[in-house]
């Protein structure tokens, strides 16, 4: 009994001493970044200065003044939002029919979906810039929608696949022989029986959208440039501002933090959704 | 109105032919039980009667209209689920109303007929909580209530009792058999229990291997089973069947003795035998009796408490009008 006692104790010290180690570890980078956008490019490259140093915001106002934050940050909110619902918008009714009338090809179309995310992006990267230019849509928020979806599709379907696979199947049944259509059984009984799941995964794909780099770095130039780009394009000849990248960067990862910081519940409950059924 | 009629209905899954063509007519009012063990077809042959399962080939008539493509929805029919299948994130009251609202029935309306039928199930101090806070026999209640609202023209039961427990089986029985007296609709039930089947039943299916064996009321059955298979499934404990000897002494294969159409005496009988287990009922007593001269135990039946024990030698002699003969075949011979 004693030894149990001083184990649960210790246990009480070291787990929770643990976990804050880990945590800090990883949101030091994070808050690094965070104080570098306060500082001038100047004080921010001097280890002497890491916690002591006259805050600025003069890399604030640059980047709003000079590099047209706003028109990166509004084109990488329309482009996540309309490619998250796009996806959502063919991704629901494709995991439905293959949750709910699987075929003996449905396994086969599942690992196929998933295989095009085996393709290295780098491969098709020339081909995609040539084809997007000659067709006329390089550059455009179109564009980015697409790929932004084209990519994401299949990780919204096998996410939406398992949470709708939880759903007795009596339940969709009993719903056709109540009179449902189709449209009938997605609205009023996948949806909101769902609901949860579908919820992450469309939080997921919004960050997955946000965060991407690869392709909107490379198949934009102004037009539909997103905050990946804005980051990129920091990269001046004369070497790296540290601070002008830091507040760039922060004004980037900024909302997609307080998004997630929100929906932290629903984030986890979405996720561990067939878990507690 | 609800006659239901199958004409030469099939189904294979993949190359697996589950139900061979076959014809059924079910009529308007009737109660039809589909019975036979797991994995007969009895659930399938219900479903593709729902709408559920696409037939392979076949058609499936409605009161006299071919619904074979028609979607489940549109049948007229109602139907009650094995898992209940309730809506969980619907309250009682909606999960009632579900259909009444899908048929875009005036609002004032619905309400009256789910307080009509939540009375007549005594679900109405339930009607606001959710499927989860109820208990099994509840929630069968609310799946029967969300299928009689719609006044369907038939009932389809997919073994609706049996994730309850014993006694609430007998009494969820009584209350089933009790509302089809009431509403005179055509319900179709599917068991693998045929004391169900024999309490419920107008009309019995029994089904093997998606084979009919023999249609008919519960008595014909346990009277006249048309072959082995009917007279051994039909009727509790089950029919003794033996051969040798006392078979061919009657000009048969196989005689079919009842265990409770076999008298016993501890001096003299057709049969000789040791008694192995007796199970006192209190009212009855069962005997699982050794005879000499044959592989199989034969169970029987005496009313009261009779005391022969284990290794006990008795004598027994089936009533000679109720033995059962058989053919090479295993069909009945009169």
């Amino acid at each position: 009994m004693a030894i149990v006692a001083t184990q649960s104790k210790l246990g009480k010290i070291v787990w929770p001493v643990l976990a804050w180690t880990v945590a800090l570890l990883f949101f030091f980078p994070i808050f690094w970044m965070i104080l570098t956008s306060f500082k001038t490019d100047a004080d921010a490259v001097k280890p002497e200065f890491l916690f002591r140093f006259t805050p600025t915001l003069e890399n604030y106002t640059n980047m709003t003044d000079n590099y047209d934050y706003w028109r990166f940050a509004t084109n990488s909110i329309i482009t996540s939002v309309s490619a998250t619902l796009f996806t959502l918008f063919v991704a629901v009714p494709c995991a439905y029919a293959m949750a709910f009338n699987p075929s003996r090809g449905t396994k086969d179309i599942l690992m196929w979906m998933l295989s095009t995310k085996m393709l290295p992006a780098a491969a098709v990267l020339y081909p995609m810039i040539f084809l997007t230019k000659s067709l006329g849509i390089y550059d455009t928020k179109f564009l980015i929608v697409m790929v932004l979806s084209l990519i994401n599709l299949p990780i919204a379907i096998w996410m939406l696949f398992t949470y709708f696979k939880d759903i007795p199947k009596d339940i969709i049944e009993a719903g056709q022989m109540d009179g449902l259509t189709t449209w009938g059984e997605v609205k009023e009984i996948l949806v909101p029986l769902a609901w949860g799941g579908i919820a992450s995964t469309a939080l997921l794909i919004f960050i997955f959208c946000w965060n991407e780099a690869y392709w909107t770095v490379r198949l934009t130039t102004t037009e539909a440039a997103t905050l990946s780009k804005l980051i990129e394009g920091n990269r001046a000849p004369e070497g790296l501002f540290f601070g002008r990248l830091s507040a760039v960067s922060t004004a980037a990862v900024g909302p997609i933090i307080v998004l997630g910081w929100f929906s932290q519940k629903q984030l986890v409950q979405g996720l561990t959704f067939g878990a507690v059924k | 109105m609800g006659r239901i009629q199958l004409k030469a209905v099939q189904k294979k899954f993949g190359d697996v032919e589950v139900i061979p063509p076959l014809d059924l007519t079910i009529e308007d009012g009737e109660f039809a039980v589909f019975v036979g063990p797991s994995g007969c077809g009895k659930s399938t042959l219900l479903r593709m009667i729902a709408g559920l399962e696409e037939l392979t080939s076949g058609q499936v008539e409605i009161d006299g209209k071919d619904m074979t493509l028609a979607p489940p929805s549109t049948r007229g029919l109602a139907m009650v689920f094995q898992s209940y299948a309730l809506y969980p994130h619907m309250t009682v009251r909606k999960n009632i109303a579900f259909p009444l609202r899908m048929e875009k029935m005036d609002p004032a309306e619905i309400e009256k007929r789910v307080a009509v039928a939540a009375k007549s199930l005594n679900l109405t101090d339930y009607l606001d909580r959710k499927p989860g806070q109820l208990s099994g026999g509840q929630r069968q209640r609310v799946a029967i209530g969300r299928a009689i609202v719609r006044e369907p023209s038939a009932f389809l039961f997919d073994e609706p009792l049996s994730n309850l427990d014993a006694a609430l089986r007998v009494g969820m029985r009584l209350e089933i058999s009790e509302l089809h007296k009431r509403l005179e609709n055509t319900m179709i039930y599917v068991t693998h229990d045929q004391v169900e089947a024999m309490t419920m039943a107008d009309k019995i299916v029994v089904l093997q291997a998606g084979v009919i064996e023999q249609v008919g009321s519960p008595l014909e059955l346990y009277n006249a089973p048309r072959n082995k298979f009917v007279g051994g499934f039909i009727g509790s404990p089950k029919m003794n069947q033996l051969e040798g000897e006392a078979a061919k002494k009657r000009g048969c294969t196989t005689i079919g003795m009842r265990p409770e159409h076999i008298s016993v005496s501890p001096d003299s009988g057709e049969f000789k035998g040791t008694v192995g287990v007796a199970e006192q009922l209190g009212s009855d007593t069962f005997f699982h009796v050794h005879v000499e001269g044959h592989e199989e135990t034969v169970t029987v039946r005496q009313s009261g408490q009779v005391n022969y024990g284990y290794g006990d030698t008795i004598y027994f002699t089936p009533e000679e009008d109720r033995v059962h003969k058989f053919g090479p075949d295993g069909l009945r011979v009169e």
